[in-house]
């Protein structure tokens, strides 16, 4: 193999697991050091900086990094990484002085945001302090898109929302609230110089089956039932609820029908438990408060009696694996079950819907109604133009939204400046700075904790289901939260190898605990993962090859797959031809 | 050094051998020798030895004298047995407990001080008497932990980190195990374990005396330009004459070797010690030419490495004293007070 190129930022940002999984790639291994050194200010200001909704998120977030920790090869369970986001969050102190300056000179530039979520939020976040007028669209009456609309109060408090979506608006922001939007053509001709859509995926799925039509008034799709539950036009519903749909939005409407009063509640899902498109810890929320989830069940037919809805019929089948591992779904042969209900919530997904764009403007949609872009800009067909969030390519979740965001700001930044959006972004950068503080000090917590993950406390259930106001999760507190930073493996301190200082003592390869350092012949890649002192199996884990050292031509492999970042082998080196250094990755903004 | 405990987990794909353990359940306490010093290699090439052959670290010994050597049976097999004895005598602690119970495996590690200085003459003796025990030497040819004078393998001429030459000659300690009757004796490099596991191996299963030196830099004190004890000497000057492989008894006996240079010897528990000839007509088993051979390569500024001589039906101390066949705890009342009428007989044949 040719020796690594280290330079390469994507080289070392691949090794930090959660940052590079995370769509804003959020530096979680420096916030969770912060909140172990009790700076819970500094940590929640790095998430700010990154994913501009830290409280929202810590409670909120879909967590593609959690998966991706590299604990769960080390070990088993991930570091808590959202629920450390919330210590920050919920622990920080004063944060005035560490948000940017808004400049009182505007730069006489005006973008319209249409839709007040999270994606047109951190686009004004963004925009705002470089002086631009950044007008607010939004049909609802406040700002916070789905996140006030679609996320119930027992999982995200309103004081959170509020605090950081008025962190925002109270930059000078100009809200245009509570008037539908029907036309983009009406907006463009106001004279703005940029506008970015996002308005989310706001069409819920509807189900068309046999009696659905004489069922309407007591069958509700899921994500518009929780926003009126969210402003307070609904406040109860009555009698047997069934729950159609296996995401986060069917487990969001189950936990509300249970805390407004539903007699029973059950979710039914078309498909088997384990595809469920839920979060994990979504599922086990709602089973833990006593709801069934029945799989493999796919909906048949409405029945109405009397202008009353009795129930639903349900298809039963069962998943058989495919040769290429996807599920099929065969019938079992048992006859249709009915499940006696008076309500149905249907969540099976959302669309993007945008009737109030004219399709004269230049942008071009796909058949789900997703307009075309650029991909890296987030430009449509119109140049002046650019969407972001769930309205750019389809419902994904708030995390997307602040990384669309980002990209969207800059392109509209260098639109505005009449630079080129693709060939003028700013590059990446990456930056490594030694930890070694001196013989056997590191200034990072190197020594490994294998304590398992950390239970998060809930507030009593009984109590919680009264309420659909009382948050159920009550987060870490600070002793708990300094416990559970302990368990990060902080692997953005990176093993970095100096082949001109090694003498080939093999001692680092003496002392790493996990096996991931071989001094070999060189060979090719396939040939090379499994000379190793342990297999590197994990091909989506890259190998860290130094060049021919001096004393034997042999080369220094090093499997990131399971690095402990211990620093063992920087501590036994003699030569300090193995440095511990924090690679600091620099994530275009459109400050920086 | 490092005062960082080393972590106890573990690479999930760590190989298990036959007693279901990973090389890790044969790791002692964190190494307190300085970082790259060669003797932490060495004990880690046991620790891997000891995992292959399945052994089971309680039916081990681990003996040792006094010297940054002697420090290292702390560092691999906790769970043995230990003793770290008086400066240079090693070999009568090794010897007394191998009388007692022949039954375990000895690993005796010991310095070039410990063992060429003061306990030059407990070794001869040992030697001699052909304990059935792997004798090591970690030899960096300094006294590393007196802060670097030369010992008595270092070379003459060899010189010292402040550039003063060695006056005196170097004892060969391979040579002397050979010639006073080691019936194992190799020599190999704490930075090659591709080279010392195999040996490492062969000599835990060789029944008789094994004498392994192995050069072992002194990072603090002997790995400068002007040693020919450092990394990059034994590097530029080393030549393997013969090594070993032991297959174990399950393993297929695979032949794919140029004729003549590779020998099959049988060993007693039923596996195979493979000597790979790698240097002409060099034979291991040529006690006189293995000498000869060591003493020309010397004379050269060369290191002879590899398994440089053996005796392939070795004979040991029980076996020339006809002792007991069994451990002496296990022995019973009935063969320890064997009756009056044995005495009368015994008597007896003295009259």
């Amino acid at each position: 193999m040719k020796p690594t190129d280290i330079k390469n930022p994507d080289y070392f940002h691949k090794v930090v697991d959660c940052q590079w999984a995370c769509p804003a790639h959020t530096p979680v291994p420096e916030y969770i050091r912060l909140i172990s050194q009790e700076r819970y200010t500094e940590a929640y200001m790095v998430n700010w900086d990154s994913n501009v909704f830290p409280g929202i998120l810590g409670r909120t977030c879909d967590r593609p990094c959690e998966p991706a920790c590299r604990r769960v090869r080390t070990e088993e369970k991930p570091v808590a990484i959202c629920r450390l986001k919330r210590v920050a969050a919920d622990h920080k102190g004063d944060i005035r002085d560490y948000l940017p300056r808004i400049p009182e000179q505007k730069n006489g530039k005006k973008i319209a945001l249409i839709g007040a979520g999270p994606a047109s939020l951190a686009v004004a976040r963004d925009l705002m302090p470089m002086g631009y007028e950044v007008h607010v669209f939004e049909r609802d009456a406040k700002a916070g898109g789905m996140m006030r609309s679609q996320i119930p109060a027992f999982r995200l408090p309103m004081d959170v929302l509020e605090e950081e979506v008025n962190l925002i608006l109270d930059m000078g922001v100009v809200c245009h609230f509570g008037a539908e939007i029907t036309s983009m053509q009406a907006i463009l001709d106001q004279g703005f110089d940029a506008v970015f859509v996002g308005t989310g995926a706001p069409r819920g799925r509807d189900l068309d089956l046999p009696g659905r039509a004489d069922a309407e008034p007591f069958i509700h799709l899921g994500i518009d039932w929780l926003a009126s539950v969210a402003f307070g036009h609904t406040e109860k519903i009555e009698g047997k609820v069934v729950v159609l749909g296996g995401g986060n939005t069917a487990m969001d409407c189950c936990r509300t029908s249970r805390r407004l009063g539903a007699e029973s509640v059950q979710v039914v899902v078309r498909s088997a438990f384990e595809v469920m498109k839920a979060s994990e810890w979504e599922k086990e929320e709602a089973i833990a408060e006593g709801i069934p989830i029945i799989n493999n069940r796919p909906p048949k037919s409405f029945v109405v009696e009397d202008g009353k809805l009795r129930g639903m019929y349900f298809e039963c089948v069962e998943p058989v694996r495919q040769g290429d591992g996807r599920l099929k779904y065969e019938p079992t042969g048992e006859p249709d079950v009915f499940i006696e209900c008076d309500h149905v919530l249907i969540a099976i997904g959302q669309d993007n819907h945008c009737p109030w764009i004219e399709r004269d403007l230049g942008i071009e949609f796909d058949r789900w109604d997703c307009p075309v872009l650029d991909k890296e800009t987030l430009q449509s067909g119109n140049p002046k133009i650019f969407f972001g969030g769930d309205a750019a390519f389809g419902p994904e979740n708030i995390i997307w939204a602040s990384a669309h965001a980002h990209k969207a700001a800059i392109s509209i930044h260098l639109f505005c400046q009449g630079r080129d959006v693709k060939a003028d972004r700013p590059p990446e950068g990456l930056n490594l700075v030694s930890q070694k503080m001196g013989m056997h000090e590191w200034s990072y917590d190197s020594e490994h904790d294998p304590a398992p993950r950390y239970h998060v406390p809930h507030a009593d259930l009984a109590h919680s289901l009264a309420n659909v106001k009382i948050e159920v999760e009550l987060g870490f507190d600070r002793h708990l939260g300094a416990k559970e930073a302990q368990r990060c493996l902080n692997c953005d301190v990176q093993t970095v190898f100096t082949e001109k200082l090694c003498i080939e003592c093999d001692a680092c390869v003496d002392i790493c605990p996990m096996d991931c350092i071989t001094f070999t012949e060189n060979a090719e890649e396939s040939d090379l993962r499994q000379m190793l002192m342990a297999p590197a199996d994990n091909l989506a884990q890259d190998l860290y090859v130094s060049d021919a050292l001096v004393d034997t031509g042999r080369v220094m492999v090093k499997d990131e797959d399971v690095c402990l970042h211990c620093g063992l082998c920087a501590e036994r080196c003699p030569t300090g031809a193995w440095d511990m250094q924090k690679s600091i990755i620099n994530l275009p903004q459109v400050h920086a | 050094m490092t005062y960082v405990a080393k972590p106890r987990t573990h690479h999930p794909k760590l190989p298990r051998n036959e007693l279901g353990l990973t090389r890790r359940d044969y790791e002692g306490a964190v190494s307190t020798l300085c970082a790259g010093c060669g003797h932490d290699s060495v004990s880690a090439a046991i620790i891997q030895a000891c995992h292959e052959l399945s052994i089971p670290a309680h039916r081990v010994a681990k003996l040792s004298g006094i010297g940054c050597s002697s420090k290292t049976p702390t560092y691999f097999l906790g769970k043995s047995h230990g003793f770290n004895s008086v400066h240079g005598r090693m070999p009568s602690v090794a010897t007394g407990a191998n009388m007692a119970n022949r039954e375990l495996y000895y690993i005796g590690i010991s310095g070039d001080g410990d063992t060429a200085s003061i306990g030059l003459g407990q070794f001869a003796h040992i030697v001699r008497r052909r304990i059935n025990m792997t004798y090591v030497v970690d030899n960096n040819g300094t006294y590393g932990l007196t802060k670097g004078q030369f010992s008595a393998t270092n070379d003459k001429g060899s010189t010292s980190k402040k550039g003063a030459p060695n006056l005196y000659e170097p004892i060969d300690l391979a040579m002397m195990a050979i010639q006073i009757g080691a019936t194992f004796v190799a020599r190999s490099f704490s930075g090659d374990k591709a080279q010392l596991v195999p040996l490492l191996k062969a000599a835990l299963k060789h029944e008789g005396f094994a004498f392994l030196d192995v050069i072992s830099p002194c990072v603090a004190f002997n790995n400068h330009n002007g040693s020919t004890k450092s990394y990059d000497y034994v590097r530029a000057h080393t030549e393997a004459m013969a090594v070993a492989d032991l297959i174990p008894i399950h393993d297929e006996i695979r032949i794919d070797y140029a004729p003549g240079t590779v020998e099959d010897v049988a060993m007693p528990d039923g596996s195979t010690l493979r000597l790979h000839k790698l240097h002409g007509d060099y034979d291991p088993r040529d006690r006189v030419g293995a000498m000869d051979t060591l003493m020309r390569r010397a004379q050269a500024g060369e290191i002879a490495t590899g398994l440089l001589y053996l005796d392939d039906d070795p004979s040991d101390c029980h076996e020339i004293l006809n002792t007991v066949d069994g451990p002496l705890a296990s022995l019973g009342e009935a063969e320890l007070c064997p009756g009056s009428q044995r005495l009368e007989d015994i008597n007896a044949a003295f009259r």
